[in-house]
């Protein structure tokens, strides 16, 4: 009974350890945007998502009880192509860079939101009758 | 807590990149430095930034968090800029007085650029830091 209240969470959390993780990779191509020879990287988070939970969305995956908790993430990371050339050959593009870093900041802080949303039910569904 | 690594990356290149502030200001503070009785001005310097791998994970490189480092400070082995002053205390044999290999105009586009990679990585900063706090107050 307690899983099913809890399932949602855990898919919840694994999505906010992925938005985490693309939070640092994006950080770390920021920092390394004027080191010579430095290739930018990145992942699909939708791939690893579903990689990371079994699943194509919150609903099918937690049906269907695939779900692994505690199963190490591993996005596998893809080198970003830059779309003006340097000299030094860097491919990081600040422009995309920094807006893929609002952008995930922004559903990193969704996410947080949901989990939220769902230790408040299930709060709520453990009191009892009577209390306020 | 893979966030918290994020202060270590964006650290890492807010101290190389005042690093390159501080040699872009000592290149600046000698663009009109002449040249001694040895007869070498100063020689414009630049930093070469590199990456450096802060966490292992599974005994591997993790190569989401890469910092930066000042890995050398090279000299530009340009020729000095040469003024014919004769009467220049420092004047050489021919009249020639030598300064210092110091463009003005490249040094004040790279501290333009140093300064806007400094704040990028603070803004950086920010955003992990406002991240981190809303993380600690989840199921409050």
């Amino acid at each position: 009974m307690i899983r099913q209240l809890t399932a949602s969470l855990e898919f919840h959390g694994q999505s906010l350890l992925l938005r985490a993780e693309r939070q640092r990779l994006i950080a770390s191509n920021i920092a390394n945007a004027d080191t010579p020879g430095y290739k930018a990287r990145d992942f699909n988070f939708a791939d690893a998502l579903r990689t990371a939970t079994g699943s194509a969305g919150p609903g099918e995956g937690i049906a269907a009880g695939v779900m692994s908790p505690g199963g190490r993430l591993r996005p596998d990371l893809r080198h970003a192509l830059a779309s003006q050339v340097h000299l030094d050959s860097n491919t990081v593009d600040m422009d995309r860079e920094r807006a893929s870093f609002a952008d995930n900041a922004v559903k990193y802080e969704s996410t947080l939101r949901f989990i939220n949303g769902s230790v408040r039910t299930v709060l709520d569904a453990m009191k009892s009758p009577g209390q306020p | 807590m893979s966030m918290l690594r994020i202060f270590d990356v964006a650290g890492s290149a807010v101290s190389a990149q005042s690093q390159r502030l501080n040699v872009v200001a000592s290149n600046l503070a000698n663009a009109d430095t002449v040249a001694g009785p040895d007869g070498s001005a100063y020689k414009a310097r630049q930093v070469v930034f590199q990456t450096v791998m802060l966490g292992r994970r599974q005994g591997a490189d993790d190569p989401a968090s890469a910092g930066v480092t000042v890995s050398t400070v090279t000299e530009s082995q340009a020729p000095g800029r040469r003024v014919h002053d004769p009467r220049h205390p420092s004047a050489d044999a021919e009249g020639y007085v030598t300064y210092s290999n110091v463009s003005p105009v490249e040094e004040m586009v790279n501290m333009i650029s140093a300064s806007r990679s400094y704040q990028n990585n603070i803004e950086v900063m920010n955003t992990a830091r406002s991240l981190l706090l809303k993380t600690l107050q989840v199921g409050q």
